[in-house]
């Protein structure tokens, strides 16, 4: 038997300051600021949970877990952030850890007052993942503010599961989770929409990230990679030389338990 | 094409990336960027629908007052006012039952002791000694603590905070720091080594060392104590009582803005010499006012807050409370330590408007600014020289009578409280955040100098024209 220590995804993994072992499937929870991460993170772990910070960085960190019919999942509470665009320490801790520490899901909570300002931030996952739930989480303020949100059409233009909740009262975190265990099992299918590019930018993305994805089949996060190779990002260049960002591109867990039944996204028909 | 055939290598793709990133000009990011926000606005216009609702028009009302340029401030001012007069007022009486109450357990446990020929060190060590610094401070802090908080949280729940953030967001960027830093400093008045850490929400580490280094200026729970209490004993004493509470709360918040002046002051100055630079933008979130949970804001002020630092203070103000004992009681010559060190701090003490105790006490509690008050009056009184339970009245006349206080002194003791070195725990938090020997020493001994130079300001001044 091969020692876990061994495996790069491990080195990858215990570099971002995880220890996987008493769990068996890693989530992480991004978002805008003020939008009620750290409610929904209690809501989800309880009393179960570690703070601590991020290795080498001034950002406080939390994590904890949930159990969900038998399955084990780590939950990792990123920095609060609007972007991804690494301009600031949070925001690069939170870029690296969905693009390196590859979570089975990443829950991006979004405010249902704001939604228009929070769908930003969830591009850009969308961007480094397919993995993802989109939490509409205040929605009784949203109630109280007279915006009716239709989660389920938002759920059609993004391609992947939108859940309403309102994680004070813990109002839809049952749904979440639920839809979390389904993309992380892959009984849901995420399809992720993105923006319409300019034909000509759209070519040149198209272009680079089907050469990317011959480089590294696989590769989750290939249209990121390209974005960021068009916009000449010195970083991503050497990651891609060195091997950092092709090199775990095999499946790093044991294909779910039960094979899917359903294939079709939540809410898309 | 090579690149179309067989296997692909890093060199390839990075080199048909050039390419294309060529082709397409440097506005490539722009248009990446554009295409989110117009698909954000597609999105957001076919998922949401807007019912016409008052709430919404509530929250931005309140916010069109809150945050105007005129009302703003003024507001803000009355708020910190009412919720200073209101603590000032309600503590008033609970504290004197509670001292009178704690004491005369002292009493009791002194007779008890004597009856049982329990050797006197022993008594007079554990019960005027430890004990009697664990009463002052309960009694002392305790009421106004549990008023003060779950007023001061009741307005955090509300969402008021960030408000009071964006009203002084101008000030700050005029002073050369970060918006951002309104918060740090608001932190700073429940606890200044929260705030240093609270610091770390500032980016640019030019602005986060400005905001650190000058944390220490507005007062903190444990300084809340000192200032209330002079302000009632000296300043509300020294007018007739029906304004009396009135000028005791405009006391306390005339240092409280000073504090937050010296803040200005000191980051305008650090920004123009030794960090120097421009301030950077931010975005500012102005979350929707919401509902205080009742349950949660009596969990946060009270257990979070108010026990969390009446605990630290007991467990500061019992080993503080041997110490004097000890220098009360052990004679050197004719005199007790105490007795001498002061005398030998005196004349910087008067230089400054103070006295020497008053300087030995703030040395006994580097560890902890919550035990100023009880150790000061521990030093005055000795030992056994109390027989009668402590009251505001009593406290005034022993204070002005036998040890010479004016209202000199007790202005300077509060400014003075105000400009010192921050407490232990604080400094040790400055270091954690700083890795900096020379930051740390700054942030320690700056707010010292400054104090020195204040009340030896207002010494000199008030004696030239007397």
């Amino acid at each position: 038997m091969t020692s876990c220590k061994s495996c790069p995804v491990h080195n990858q993994l215990t570099h971002m300051g995880i220890n996987l072992e008493k769990y068996d499937r890693l989530v992480t929870l991004a978002g805008n600021p003020n939008t009620g991460k750290s409610s929904l993170f209690n809501a989800l772990t309880g009393l179960k949970q570690h703070t601590g910070n991020w290795p080498g960085k001034t950002v406080t960190r939390a994590e904890g877990g949930f159990i969900l019919k038998g399955v084990r999942y780590k939950l990792v509470d990123l920095p609060g952030t609007y972007s991804l665009l690494s301009t600031s320490q949070e925001e690069e801790i939170a870029r690296d850890f969905i693009l390196f520490a590859r979570p089975d899901c990443t829950i991006v909570v979004v405010d249902a007052t704001a939604l228009e300002r929070n769908l930003n931030l969830v591009f850009q996952v969308l961007e480094i993942t397919d993995k993802a739930v989109v939490c509409v989480n205040l929605m009784d303020e949203a109630r109280r503010k007279g915006l009716e949100v239709d989660v389920r059409s938002l759920s059609r233009h993004l391609g992947v599961p939108a859940v309403p909740t309102v994680a004070r009262t813990r109002e839809g975190v049952y749904d979440l989770i639920s839809a979390v265990a389904g993309v992380v099992q892959e009984e849901i299918q995420t399809a992720p929409r993105h923006p319409p590019l300019p034909p000509q930018v759209a070519d040149a993305v198209e272009e680079l990230v089907s050469l990317v994805e011959r480089l590294a089949p696989g590769l989750p996060n290939a249209r990121w990679v390209a974005y960021r190779l068009l916009e000449g990002d010195h970083r991503v260049r050497q990651a891609l030389l060195s091997g950092e960002l092709t090199r775990q591109v095999t499946p790093r867990r044991a294909p779910s338990r039960q094979p899917s039944p359903k294939i079709a996204l939540e809410g898309a028909q | 094409m090579n690149s179309r055939v067989g296997v692909v290598a890093p060199q390839d793709v990075l080199d048909r990336a050039e390419t294309l990133r060529y082709r397409l000009g440097d506005r490539f990011g722009d248009q990446i960027v554009e295409s989110f926000y117009s698909e954000a606005e597609r999105i957001a216009r076919r998922v949401v629908q807007v019912r016409g609702d008052r709430h919404w028009d509530l929250d931005q009302r309140i916010d069109r007052v809150v945050t105007s340029p005129l009302f703003g401030l003024p507001l803000m001012l009355l708020l910190l006012s009412v919720v200073f007069w209101v603590t000032i007022v309600g503590a008033n009486y609970p504290s004197e039952m509670l001292a009178r109450a704690l004491f005369w357990f002292e009493a009791q446990a002194d007779a008890l002791f004597n009856a049982w020929g329990v050797p006197g060190w022993i008594t007079g060590f554990l019960w005027h000694g430890v004990y009697r610094g664990l009463a002052w401070v309960v009694s002392v802090m305790l009421p106004p603590m549990a008023i003060f908080f779950p007023l001061f949280t009741i307005l955090e729940d509300l969402g008021y905070l960030p408000r009071v953030a964006f009203n002084l967001d101008w000030l700050f960027r005029k002073a050369g720091a970060d918006g951002k830093q309104a918060l740090t400093m608001a932190m700073g008045f429940g606890c200044n080594a929260a705030g240093v850490i609270a610091c770390r929400i500032i980016n640019s580490p030019r602005e986060r060392l400005i905001a650190i280094l000058t944390n220490t200026f507005v007062p903190c729970n444990g300084r809340f104590p000192t200032l209330i209490m002079l302000a009632t004993v000296f300043v509300a004493a020294a007018l007739p009582p029906v304004f009396a509470s009135v000028a005791a709360a405009g006391t306390v918040v005339a240092v409280v803005l000073l504090g937050v002046g010296f803040t200005f002051l000191v980051s305008w100055a650090l920004s123009r010499t030794v960090l120097r630079g421009e301030a950077s933008a931010f975005t500012l979130e102005l979350p929707p006012y919401r509902r205080p949970s009742l349950l949660r804001i009596l969990y946060t002020s009270l257990i979070d807050r108010t026990i969390f630092v009446l605990l630290r203070a007991m467990m500061m103000a019992a080993p503080a409370g041997a110490v004097i004992w000890i220098l009360a009681n052990l004679s050197v010559g004719n005199s007790s330590l105490a007795q001498h060190i002061a005398h030998f701090l005196s004349p910087l003490g008067n230089a400054m408007g103070l006295d020497g105790v008053i300087l030995l006490t703030f040395v006994i509690a580097i560890p902890a600014n919550e035990i100023v008050v009880p150790t000061m009056l521990m030093i005055y009184m000795g030992v056994g020289m109390m027989s009668e339970p402590p009251s505001f009245g009593i406290l005034r006349s022993l204070l002005i009578e036998q040890h010479g206080w004016t209202l000199l002194t007790a202005v300077n003791l509060m400014l003075f409280s105000l400009l010192h070195n921050p407490c232990a725990t604080t400094i040790l938090t400055i270091w954690k955040e700083t890795r900096s020997g020379r930051w740390t020493a700054m942030g320690a001994l700056m707010p010292l100098a400054l104090g020195f130079l204040v009340t030896f300001l207002t010494a000199t001044i008030v004696r030239v024209i007397e």
